[in-house]
């Protein structure tokens, strides 16, 4: 990690005059000898190659048109406009939550917090968008801020638990939200999810896949740890299996044969569900290499201390080891989880309309014929800006807990 | 008063570790078995009483009766089912070959770069990295086929490239060798060679162990095999032409045509793949303490030697682990093709087999088995190599 001067201790200090300049600088990172400067002046070269190339395709030949035209699409899929208010109810309550997660947590107002809050107010800069569209952006800024305020207003002891029940709360409130109750006509009319569709299916695949393949990897590292043989040997089995096979054939076999293993007159599986629970078990197996690392690096002597202290083997799991096995892998399982995220693009290959899914749409549209590269460059931007800030928290929630230096 | 001692009191048994070990894994197994036999009868009735059909694998003998669209080996559509299979498996391994060696050469460089003293060279690197790291390599993989190779001009206007090498939305056209008549008295040659090289890297590694100075054995074996090769290129009357591709009419002759395609799920999996490559091997750079460094100078070792000797043990050490894993994803990857139409395993069998004959037991079966033995084979070879590198600890 460290950058490309080396770590700080093997550079030599160096006199006043010369450790602040920027030609002091220039000469002893990009021209310190012959060899370097050659491999500068061909870098350079390069850049401005691959920079002109980019910027006369970006601002000269590419017709951004047809994001604006198909903006809803991509962020919503096939998601009645009518009930569109439902999923703003979902930001600006996911604002409020975000808020005040973030004062029971950190209780500061620092650095991450100001980009946090500058995130809607930027996005309200983008020129296309309806006056609605930045009236609700607002009111989620604002959200967020009331959110911070009143958590900061209680007077809570427990507030990692806390914590947990407001998630839970925001959870069984989201999902009410989206999929809508009561009959056609009624405030919620209904909406079947292989109508989510675009940047919010892609979101929520990603969510409920991690939070269900985790705790199911967390079992299954647990099983193969374990001295039980029996266990022992179904989870290297179920492991292995998984992690021999592409995802691709898991996502076909659900489509295609999970209504065949289900007994006759059983409820036809919503086909979004079905690849979800395809990502789920997928995911499960490789969550749970990565944990099988962090307790494989917990010594005996935890073990043998919890059990010299009177705890039963299921209190030294929960209390002892699993807290100490899971900090260790926090940077591993962020890797998983991003490459879950990523890998949840493949459900396009089985007719749902994801952000990938949408976009192919999209080109296929006979009024948007040979926009193949704006569309893909732009949702290859969005999901690089998740994954890529999914990797950026990892980094710093790792110098935060100091994984690695203990 | 009676005095019970603590080592008499038996625990009561839904206390007992082993009753409740014993207990929780008969729970388990019967949970586990008792689905399986569920999804399995489930399944069995369904099929015979929906589609009244058993499950059999006498349809791979029956003609297939499609076409694909590019094949190592000879393929028609009168040809079996199993035969357009394998025509699948060795695509796909064709594309995990070439992407292996490609994504490795790649990611080296990339992952050196990273680590340049240049303060230019090594932000390029690390840029490269944060970007295609962070890119789903489905999107990557359209992307390159709808966007770049979709994109190229027509043949008749097609990019021309030294070589020649001709650019155009069909595919790419590359210069190929043809072997003429005395090609096979060639291979007889150079497997003479690896012999003869062999020999002597056996003599040389018995000399090294004499006298304590191990000399550069795979060198002198790589000299010898070139040495034999080139004697019998030479000899023999030409064992192989040039075939240079060039324009006619609106078409490519010659050389050898790469589809459009398969350049796309090639260049799109080495480029993705290059970017993870290049992180391991960073690690496994890093990994080598700069004690090891200095210790090697201070013994007398050039910086040559330090490399060799010194740092590049040590980094394979780490490298190689995360390396093959990285291998295995490419070729687990490459089942992508069915987006962008090339005729892997999976696209063949997952898909074009599937439809036609309804068999989905038989060949996920079929596809999940190819790919698992390929993955339990790699990590077997894996763990012999691990354990001839290990550390020797006391």
């Amino acid at each position: 990690m460290t950058t490309a001067a080396g770590t700080p201790s093997d550079r030599s200090v160096l006199p006043v005059t010369e450790r602040y300049t920027v030609l002091g600088w220039l000469r002893r990172n990009l021209f310190s000898d012959l060899f370097n400067s050659l491999l500068t002046i061909v870098a350079i070269g390069f850049v401005i190659f691959i920079a002109r190339l980019l910027l006369r395709w970006a601002f000269v030949n590419a017709e951004w048109g047809v994001i604006p035209a198909n903006f809803n699409l991509i962020m919503r899929g096939q998601y009645p406009s009518a009930e569109a208010w439902r999923l703003w109810l979902i930001i600006h309550l996911l604002g409020a939550v975000v808020g005040m997660m973030w004062r029971l947590i950190s209780g500061q107002f620092s650095g991450a917090a100001r980009v946090l809050v500058a995130i809607p107010f930027v996005l309200m800069l983008i020129p296309f968008f309806a006056m609605e569209t930045r009236l609700n952006l607002l009111i989620t800024a604002a959200a967020s801020g009331v959110g911070y305020l009143f958590a900061g207003s209680l007077y809570i002891q427990r507030r990692g638990r806390a914590t947990a029940y407001l998630l839970l709360v925001y959870l069984v409130v989201m999902l009410i939200l989206l999929r809508g109750a009561g009959a056609d006509e009624g405030l919620m009319p209904p909406v079947q999810p292989i109508l989510w569709g675009g940047l919010l299916l892609s979101l929520l695949l990603a969510f409920f896949g991690i939070t269900l393949s985790f705790p199911l990897g967390v079992l299954l590292a647990l099983g193969r740890q374990s001295k039980l043989p029996a266990i022992r040997v179904i989870s290297v089995v179920y492991i292995e299996f998984i992690r021999g096979v592409p995802l691709i054939s898991l996502l076909f076999m659900g489509q295609v044969m999970l209504q065949l293993f289900l007994p006759d007159g059983f409820p036809l599986v919503d086909r979004v569900l079905r690849a979800l629970v395809a990502i789920t078990l997928f995911s499960a197996a490789y969550t749970a290499e990565n944990v099988r690392g962090g307790l494989q690096s917990i010594s005996r002597g935890q073990y043998e201390a919890a059990q010299a202290l009177g705890l039963s083997t299921f209190q030294s799991t929960i209390h002892i080891i699993l807290p100490q096995a899971l900090r260790a892998v926090i940077p591993v399982l962020v890797g998983q989880f991003i490459s879950l995220f990523k890998d949840t693009t493949l459900v396009a290959l089985v007719g749902i309309f994801d952000l990938l899914g949408i976009a192919r749409t999209i080109i296929a549209n006979p009024d948007w014929l040979g926009t193949q590269p704006e569309v893909f460059a732009f949702i290859a931007v969005l999901f690089w800006i998740f994954s890529y800030s999914m990797s950026y928290a990892s980094r710093r929630i790792e110098q935060r807990l100091g994984v690695g230096e203990r | 008063m009676q005095e019970i001692h603590a080592s008499q009191v038996r625990p009561p048994f839904y206390r007992d570790e082993r009753v409740l070990g014993i207990f929780s894994q008969l729970l388990v197994v019967v949970i586990v078995v008792g689905l399986g036999l569920f999804f399995y009868s489930n399944m069995i009735t369904g099929l015979r009483e929906k589609h009244n059909v058993a499950i059999s694998f006498s349809f791979l003998s029956q003609a297939a009766g499609f076409d694909i669209g590019e094949s190592l080996i000879e393929y028609s559509r009168e040809r079996t089912y199993l035969r357009a299979f394998v025509v699948g498996l060795l695509n796909t391994f064709q594309v995990a070959f070439l992407g292996i060696i490609f994504a490795t050469a790649l990611g080296i460089v990339i992952g050196v770069m990273r680590l340049s003293t240049n303060f230019l060279v090594s932000r390029i690197a690390s840029i490269y990295i944060d970007i295609f790291r962070n890119i789903p390599l489905l999107v990557l993989l359209i992307f390159w086929a709808q966007a770049v190779f979709l994109k190229l001009p027509r043949v008749a206007e097609a990019i021309i490239l030294p070589g020649p090498i001709f650019l155009s939305n069909r595919g790419v056209a590359i210069p190929w060798g043809i072997p003429t008549d005395s090609w096979g008295a060639f291979l007889l040659v150079l497997a003479a060679g690896v012999l003869l090289g062999a020999v002597i890297s056996y003599f040389l590694r018995e000399q090294g162990k004499r006298t304590g100075r191990m000399p550069l054995i795979t060198l002198w074996f790589l000299v010898t095999v070139a040495a034999v090769g080139l004697v019998g290129w030479i000899v023999l009357p030409q064992p192989m032409t040039l075939d240079q591709p060039f324009l006619e009419g609106f078409n490519t002759q010659g050389g050898k045509i790469l589809s459009q395609q398969f350049m796309a799920l090639l260049s799109g999996l080495i480029i993705y793949t290059a970017a993870f490559i290049a992180e391991v091997v960073r690690a496994g750079i890093q990994s080598v303490s700069k004690g090891q460094r200095e210790a090697a100078t201070s013994l007398g070792l050039n910086p040559a030697q330090t490399l060799r000797l010194i740092i590049f043990p040590q980094a394979l050490r780490v490298i190689i682990p995360p390396l093959t894993s990285q291998y295995l994803n490419l070729t687990k990857n490459s089942s992508l093709a069915i987006a962008i139409g090339y005729p892997d395993l999976f696209a063949v069998a997952g898909n074009t087999i599937l439809n036609q004959t309804g068999r989905e037991i038989e060949m996920f079966t079929m596809i999940m088995g190819t790919y698992l033995s390929l993955s339990l084979l790699t990590s077997f070879l894996m763990n012999i190599y691990n354990r001839r590198i290990r550390l020797v600890e006391r």
